[in-house]
């Protein structure tokens, strides 16, 4: 297969404004979105700004949205598209955009703050700490998570809703919520911060229908909807609307 | 000079003041569409086909089957089924349907399940059509308020639908007899049932909350060793739920189906022995 020349429609502006702008790029095999950006830094947009690291998947800067699809630039291949296609490549649409390809992202900083770190168990010391893989294996999913904020960024609730971004942490952090009350050692009940009830008072996921998006975007494919959020709001049922369980462990509580 | 592509105030969404000046609703250039399309399409025709054989009140028995729509049946005027699942509960006084009373229970179920409600919310109600594609309504509270906080009775329906699921595989063993009430026949209707208990209990398994009831509950899979076990088997039935959802949807309407006709005489059940 040899090279071509592609067309694309890249945004560029600021907070004042922008537009889409058409460029014709020559497009090599094997390559990706991030090398067609990169070539046209180099050749006829020298001041486009784009943010990006580790060209690998990894590090979670180079997010865009191609063709309205919320991706890592540095992992969608050129080979998806048909030559002849106008390839579009926007900033994320649900953040503030600094400069053209660039967002400010300072919302998720924000909401991660909001989360209450891994309580330790105040029986072990660090170094002490001893789990079942299968104790972990759940939390661990979530460790994967490389914070390329496509899941919020493509997140309905607050994509098309800024006024929900106060109440709204996305599914970024209410999968570290689900992760902390998973995990086997973390000690927050037992020290009185009931990650249950701030997952939906102060964490609204009560505001999440489940529709999926973030699972579909996550590019390390974390099933964040099915194994996260959707245990989290079961969890959540446990503690408000099952008076089964709410019984349950109100006799296990007495009688232990 | 005005460029069309400066912000416009006082629209909110992925249009909102400080984000990338884009009129469009979305720029995805895929038949995104097509996915919410075909669910509204198929949801839409099983309401249909429902509705109408709920309150036809009609054709519902052709010995030894018993439709889904109309088991157990509850009410007065029930057709007679020796040995199956009918109980005079509610009297004379009911006066429509008796699909009425039991279906309440498996549409609770499947309006609450969590991959209906993905495809109802995308399909009919747009929030959002697709993903990346923005929602026409102004306001979002997603689950948060009366009605859809009722979402969360989801584990009620549940447990109902484990019952209305017993009373299926009980129908389903009465299918092992011949038009005269004699045990050890087969016909080709009961292949029908078994196929549709076999997806009803796969769906009904393979439910969120039954995942979360089991194991996912717990914090120590080491300490449950069994229930850690019924997690995982429900977890890779869980792992196929939208399919399994779609699918004894239709397996509940062919059975339904086929009574219908048999009962109405279009066809007689060709039998094995």
């Amino acid at each position: 297969m040899s090279g071509y020349e592609a067309r694309f429609r890249v945004w560029r502006g600021d907070e004042h404004g922008g537009e889409l702008r058409d460029f014709t790029v020559a497009v090599n095999e094997g390559e990706v979105v991030l090398d067609i950006v990169h070539r046209l830094q180099a050749t006829q947009a020298p001041d486009l700004a784009v943010r990006w690291n580790c060209k690998a998947g990894k590090c979670g800067s180079c997010s865009a949205e191609v063709n309205g699809r919320p991706r890592l630039m540095c992992m969608t291949r050129m080979s998806v598209f048909d030559r002849a296609e106008t390839v579009t490549i926007t900033p994320l649409r649900a953040f503030p955009v600094i400069r053209d390809l660039v967002t400010d992202v300072s919302f998720n900083y924000e909401k991660a703050r909001g989360i209450p770190a891994f309580v330790p168990p105040p029986e072990l010391a660090p170094g002490e700490y001893r789990m079942f893989q299968r104790d972990v294996d759940r939390s661990q999913e979530f460790r994967k998570c490389i914070e390329c904020f496509l899941c919020q960024d493509t997140c309905h609730v607050v994509r098309d809703h800024e006024e929900n971004k106060r109440a709204f942490a996305g599914p970024r952090f209410l999968m570290r919520v689900a992760e902390l009350d998973m995990h086997p050692l973390d000690a927050a009940e037992r020290s009185g911060l009931d990650r249950r009830r701030t997952a939906q008072d102060e964490h609204g996921l009560g505001y999440c229908n489940i529709t999926k998006c973030c699972t579909e975007v996550c590019p390390e494919g974390i099933r964040i909807t099915d194994n996260a959020l959707i245990p989290l709001k079961e969890r959540v049922v446990d503690r408000r609307y099952d008076p089964l369980v709410w019984l349950g462990s109100k006799i296990k509580r007495r009688s232990s | 000079m005005a460029t069309g592509t400066e912000h416009r105030h006082n629209v909110g969404g992925v249009r909102a003041p400080g984000r990338a000046a884009i009129t469009a609703a979305h720029l995805r250039t895929d038949r995104w569409w097509l996915a919410p399309a075909g669910t509204a399409a198929g949801l839409l025709a099983f309401v249909v086909y429902s509705t109408w054989r709920a309150f036809a009140n009609a054709d519902y028995y052709a010995s030894p089957y018993v439709s889904p729509f109309y088991s157990p049946c509850l009410a007065h005027d029930c057709q007679s089924m020796r040995g199956g699942p009918n109980a005079d509960l509610l009297g004379s006084w009911w006066g429509i349907s008796p699909a009425v009373i039991i279906l309440v229970f498996p549409l609770g179920f499947r309006l609450t399940c969590y991959y209906y409600r993905k495809a109802y919310y995308r399909g009919f109600w747009a929030s959002p059509p697709a993903c990346a594609v923005a929602e026409p309504h102004r306001g979002y509270t997603g689950e948060t308020r009366f009605p859809l906080i009722l979402q969360n009775l989801h584990r009620y329906f549940f447990y109902a639908a484990l019952l209305v699921a017993g009373v299926l595989t009980y129908d389903t063993a009465l299918t092992f007899r011949d038009a005269h009430h004699q045990w050890g026949h087969m016909g080709l209707g009961t292949l029908v049932f078994l196929a549709n208990i076999a997806l009803i209990w796969s769906y009904t398994l393979s439910c969120h909350s039954c995942r979360h009831i089991v194991g996912g509950q717990l914090k120590h899979f080491s300490r449950h060793p069994v229930r850690y076990r019924a997690w995982r088997f429900v977890g890779r039935l869980n792992a196929r739920h939208m399919q399994l959802a779609w699918a004894s949807l239709l397996g509940v309407a062919l059975a339904d189906l086929y009574v219908y006709l048999l009962a109405s005489g279009v066809f007689d059940d060709p039998r094995f022995f």
